[in-house]
């Protein structure tokens, strides 16, 4: 089970969160902090699993952003990678070509697209097409609610 | 603060309800319309997007800090308003602001009322904060898992679908109880939307929530039977969860899973997988869903576990995957370790796991490093079951001990250790110590003890043995654990005495390299130990080896140098203290030099040094003639194995955490009369001080020594030799000890050197008339040298220190009293019973020894100051005797801790026998929970004692019985006593239990 998942940029500003674990608060910056530090300071060619904790580590760069997520003893750590590329796939489909940009004003999109791929912690849907369906209706289903003409300051803009 | 339009004017009060305005003209009018004008045009809040514009703008941190503070007190005022309509703008803005590390919990409730709302955008981002914002507060959990109940129930799925997600990233206990319900519904909807996310949520209901998982049983039949791969990869997960639970469940699935067996049933939809052909919709790079793959190999991993049968029905589809599975890219890779994983857990055919095993050695040469470091990994959780397989690897992962990633280096170096053995030792130790001088210092601990332990286990020959712990020792530095440093002492101990003297010479030629002495404190330690100890054979013993000798005075030139080094620590002056007190002894010319030096600590700002040098001093002067004997050579010690608290280790490459055992040997008697070897008594007392684990060892060696006295002079000396003190080094605390110990030794010799003829062991009440004899004081060992460092070190040793020759010596008749058993059993020892041993744990049987009045101010003064810190003491409370026959005598004492009950068994033996393999079982009710320490000994010996320890913790108010079944063999016959004791006093149930 993944227990949390973050997304951070290269000069360290936390872009994505996603907590499967309960966690204080101010743990969870404490982690976030010491785990940015951690990876920020490896080498891209070193691996991309660390021991920490009683967890294990798995991230991987995309263009300036870390995926960095936190998996049990017993995980897959080579699947972890695939999960992350995965998600990448498809905020690369739902957002055409995705930047660092993007997530950082859509992140609310981000995060929507991160749930319908995992839940809990664990994958529920592996096929892409059935991922960016869910999304899509979703966005429709908002897009319906708001009036057109209201739909600038409506929507949240 | 109002959006743009009003809902209802007419409630409006009439100063703001403009319609009814009685001032109704063109300028009022006009005003209205500006008004109105300027509403809709500048109306609403900022917009998210051009908040985070706004933001990221910020150049500085401080012009971001108030940037974001504005915006926080706008929205808290738009929340004390109850504004509704740009509730969700604000919330946006607000996780936003969360996510920059600002505090955003004042939002917690209004994502409550947004995930309340009717429409969609505005429960897409109350749940959003929910799972964003909440923690495991009670109150607000209350609240929204009746959102979520609410939800749940709705007809829209995406709006299920909301809310199933957010129960699978924050639900608590107390949410998983209360919906456990709901979810089991839903896993039973005909929509594979809602069915998929349901599923999941039962795993993670299951996760918070153990017990609930007889409620999903039922549901989870048909999961497996389904086309849909979400609903697939949902139904193995929740179904792995279950069976990694609880061996009911797994043993339930194995049974009955609906129509089919689940093995055959995943080993199916696993070929469909595989043969399938190209399905584009769950396609990675040529594989096909290995995301589904994996769960299953997972799932067929448990099923297969010790089970032959369901092992028997997957070898085919393992070899199949095995094989043929595309390797190019990571996705393969994935499926193939998800397989040797599998393979490696369960009954597989040998052929199958050869296959697994060469997996893993093309994935060490693979130039991706994921890989090599899965590689390693799994080699280490497979290595035990097939170590030949994995020993072929074994140049590739000494190779892998370089890489510059250290989680790569830290797995091949665990792995390395597994692969060491008796034909490899060599080659193994020396690539280690190559990787141990470079390693970072995370590693030089870990590294050293798992080097040591191998040459322990494994070494070729002794000098070679010795020449690694040398070789240890300068690599790993100062990172050395303190039980590094005292097994090297007990090898060097127990090693012949050739072997002695080339590795004396080998430290002496180490501590000649500059620096070593600061950055190497272990190393010095050892040195110095080793060449007072061995001075004599270093400076004018045989020199088989042909090294060159150091003069006298460059020794002590090298001494001086230690021993006024700032960067030297306390400990290592200790020892290098000692180290110079003996060679005092084994020198032949500098002894002025020595003596001036160690005078010179007699005003030491340390106390533990001054205090040595004061009493070292006194060696040199009136008592001179006693310096010899008492700074004889200390006698070999037993070897014991070194046992490591390496808490990072998660490899298992060390096998025991038990404190350390060592045995002193019994230092036979030294004089003319003909050595007689005393009884000694190990006293061996586990104590747990406040919670912490400190071990201390006691050893209190009471040997006598019968001395060249004339026929009728006796010597009785009583070796009070080391209460060593041994604790894990972990602790820190128990700083009080090992000063009052070293108190002892001050103490002892006060008394001797002031009160002789009251001291003189063995004189009675009516001490007169004794001849000359002399009386030992053989203080073999002190113990607790470590006022500063948190680990004690039981090597710290002052070898033979014999205070004796008084001229009060006994008449042999006079000498030898009737009393306690105990001491008779010493004096019997003395009377030429080598063999005696006596086992003593509580002052109460130590003080059976003081009770002739036979040594009675000697050991009166010792004991109570041993007893206040060493010894865990019972002696009040009532003590309950369970068993009194045949000379046998066991007793309990129990004594009320924190959380326990601690008894305390003292078993003395006052027949004429010997019982051997004594051993005593206890048994208590069910309301009780009994922990047996390990007893003092096995073998009781004519007045021998054995004592042990036992706790127990109460779990409810019963009152506390127990039933004890005391074996042991006398003369070759097995013998059995068994007997119930109650009358313990009231052990209320512990908090732990409330």
């Amino acid at each position: 089970m993944m227990l949390f998942m973050l997304l951070f940029s290269r000069q360290g500003k936390l872009r994505l969160q996603k907590w499967y674990m309960a966690y204080p608060d101010k743990v969870k910056k404490k982690i976030t902090r010491e785990l940015v530090t951690t990876i920020l300071a490896r080498k891209p060619k070193m691996c991309s699993f660390l021991e920490w904790k009683d967890c294990k580590i798995v991230y991987k760069r995309y263009a300036s952003l870390y995926f960095c997520c936190a998996i049990e003893q017993n995980d897959n750590e080579l699947l972890t990678l695939e999960i992350i590329h995965r998600y990448v796939e498809l905020l690369d489909k739902y957002f055409g070509s995705v930047c660092e940009l993007d997530i950082i004003f859509n992140f609310e999109k981000a995060y929507f697209i991160l749930d319908e791929l995992l839940i809990g912690g664990e994958i529920q849907e592996t096929s892409k097409k059935n991922v960016l369906k869910a999304i899509a209706s979703q966005d429709l289903l908002q897009e319906d609610e708001t009036p057109q003409s209201f739909f600038d300051d409506h929507g949240l803009g | 603060m109002y959006p743009y339009y009003e809902q209802d004017w007419s409630v409006l009060p009439p100063e703001n309800n403009r319609r009814f305005n009685p001032a109704f003209n063109m300028a009022t009018i006009r005003q209205a319309f500006t008004e109105a004008v300027e509403r809709v045009r500048m109306p609403t809040p900022t917009r998210l997007r051009d908040l985070i514009r706004q933001i990221r703008a910020a150049r500085t941190a401080a012009e971001e800090r108030a940037v974001v503070n504005k915006e926080c007190a706008y929205i808290r005022s738009t929340f004390r308003e109850e504004d509704s309509v740009w509730r969700c703008r604000n919330i946006a803005k607000l996780l936003y602001i969360h996510m920059l590390g600002y505090p955003a919990h004042f939002g917690q409730l209004e994502c409550l009322k947004l995930t309340a709302s009717t429409r969609f955008t505005d429960k897409r981002i109350g749940y959003l904060g929910a799972m964003l914002l909440l923690d495991e507060r009670q109150d607000v959990h209350l609240l929204i898992t009746n959102c979520l109940k609410n939800d749940l129930n709705s007809s829209t799925q995406f709006v299920v679908g909301l809310a199933l997600c957010t129960l699978g990233a924050i639900a608590s206990p107390e949410m998983a109880r209360d919906l456990a319900s709901e979810v089991e519904r839903l896993m039973k909807s005909p929509n594979t939307y809602i069915r998929k996310k349901a599923t999941l949520c039962a795993f993670r209901v299951i996760r918070r929530v153990p017990e609930l998982m007889e409620i999903f049983l039922p549901a989870t039949r048909s999961l497996l039977s389904e086309k849909n791969h979400g609903i697939l990869i949902t139904g193995v997960t929740l179904i792995t969860e279950m069976c990694e639970n609880s061996s009911d469940t797994l043993m339930h699935f194995k049974k009955d899973s609906g129509n089919r067996e689940i093995v055959p049933n995943l080993v199916r939809i696993l070929k469909n997988l595989i043969l399938g052909g190209y399905s584009p919709e769950h396609d990675v790079s040529g594989v096909s869903d290995p995301f589904l793959q994996v769960k299953i190999l997972r799932l067929l991993r448990i099923l297969g576990h010790n089970d032959p049968d369901a092992s028997e029905a997957m070898n085919d589809i393992l070899a199949q995957v095995a094989t043929n599975t595309e390797t190019s890219k990571n996705v393969g890779n994935t499926i193939l370790y998800e397989t040797v994983l599998s393979i490696m857990d369960i009954r597989s055919e040998g052929g199958l796991r050869v296959l697994a095993v060469n997996i893993l050695g093309r994935f060490l040469l693979n130039s991706d490093k994921n890989i090599r470091y899965v590689a390693l990994n799994t080699l280490l959780r497979t290595v035990h079951a097939d170590t030949s397989a994995v020993q072929r690897h074994r140049t590739t992962i000494l190779e892998c001990l370089k890489d510059p990633d250290v989680s790569i280096r830290r797995r091949a170096m665990e792995l390395s250790f597994a692969l060491i053995n008796a034909q490899n030792i060599r080659t193994m130790t020396k690539e280690l110590l190559l990787f141990l001088e470079k390693a970072d210092a995370e590693f030089k601990a870990q590294c050293s003890s798992g080097m040591i332990l191998a040459a322990e286990r494994y070494s070729p020959t002794t000098r070679w043995h010795l020449d690694t712990q040398l070789s240890v020792l300068i690599a790993a530095g100062n990172y050395v654990r303190d039980d590094v440093v005292s097994s090297t002492i007990q090898l060097v101990s127990s090693s012949p005495v050739p072997e002695q003297t080339y590795i004396t010479n080998r430290f002496w030629e180490s501590l000649q390299v500059a620096n070593h002495c600061e950055d190497k404190q272990p190393l010095l330690q050892v040195a110095v130990w080793a060449i007072g100890e061995y001075g004599d054979l270093f400076m004018y013993g045989a020199n088989e080896d042909e090294f060159e000798r150091p003069t006298e005075s460059d020794l002590i030139a090298v001494y001086h140098k230690f021993l006024t080094s700032a960067q030297v620590s306390t400990t290592s002056k200790q020892y290098a203290l000692v180290s110079l007190a003996k060679l005092s002894t084994r020198l032949q010319q500098c002894v002025e030099e020595i003596q001036a030096l160690i005078t010179s600590f007699g005003s030491h700002l340390n106390v533990d040094l001054q205090q040595r040098g004061v009493e070292f001093t006194q060696l040199f002067g009136h008592y001179k003639h006693l310096r010899p004997p008492l700074l004889e050579k200390m006698p070999a010690m037993q070897i014991s194995r070194i046992s490591s608290q390496n808490g990072e280790s998660g490899g298992g490459s060390f096998d025991d955490n038990s404190p350390d055992v060592i045995e002193n040997g019994v230092e036979g008697g030294g004089g003319g009369g003909g050595g007689v070897g005393g009884g000694h008594s190990l006293i061996e007392s586990n104590m747990n001080t406040l919670g912490d684990n400190t071990n201390i060892l006691l050893d209190l060696l009471g040997s006598t020594d019968l001395s060249a006295g004339g026929a009728g002079d006796l010597v009785a000396a009583t070796d009070l030799s080391n209460a060593v003190h041994k604790k894990n080094s972990r602790n820190a605390n128990d700083v009080a000890a090992p000063v009052s110990n070293n108190q002892d030794l001050l103490d002892l010799l006060d008394l001797d050197l002031s009160t002789p003829t009251s001291t003189t062991t063995g004189a009675p009440a009516g001490g007169g008339g004794v001849g000359g004899g002399g009386i030992g004081i053989g203080i073999l060992a002190l113990a607790g040298d470590n006022n500063q460092s948190s680990a004690a070190n039981m090597n710290n040793m002052l070898g033979g220190l014999d205070l004796g020759g008084f001229g009060s010596g006994l008449d042999g008749s006079a000498s030898i009293p009737t009393n306690g058993n105990d001491l008779a059993s010493m004096l019997g020892g003395l009377g030429g019973v080598p063999a005696a041993s006596a086992a003593l744990t509580t002052p109460a049987a130590a003080g059976n020894l003081i009770d002739g009045g036979h040594a009675g101010s000697l050991l009166g003064d010792l004991n109570p100051t041993a007893a206040s810190n060493n010894i865990v003491v019972p002696p009040q409370g009532p003590r309950l005797t369970a068993l009194d026959r045949d000379g046998l005598l066991v007793q309990l004492v129990s004594v009320r801790g924190n959380d326990c009950m601690r008894i305390y068994m003292t078993t003395t033996n006052s027949s004429a026998n010997t019982l051997e393999q004594y051993l005593l079982k206890a048994a208590v009710q069910r309301s009780f929970q009994l922990q047996m320490l390990t007893p003092s000994g096995s073998v009781l010996p004519p007045g021998g004692v054995i004592t042990q320890e036992m706790r127990v913790v109460a779990t409810s108010n019963a009152t506390l019985r127990m039933r004890l079944r005391i074996q042991y063999v006398l003369d070759g016959q097995q013998q059995v006593e068994q007997t119930e004791v109650s009358g313990f006093p009231e052990q209320q149930p512990s908090a732990a239990e409330e």
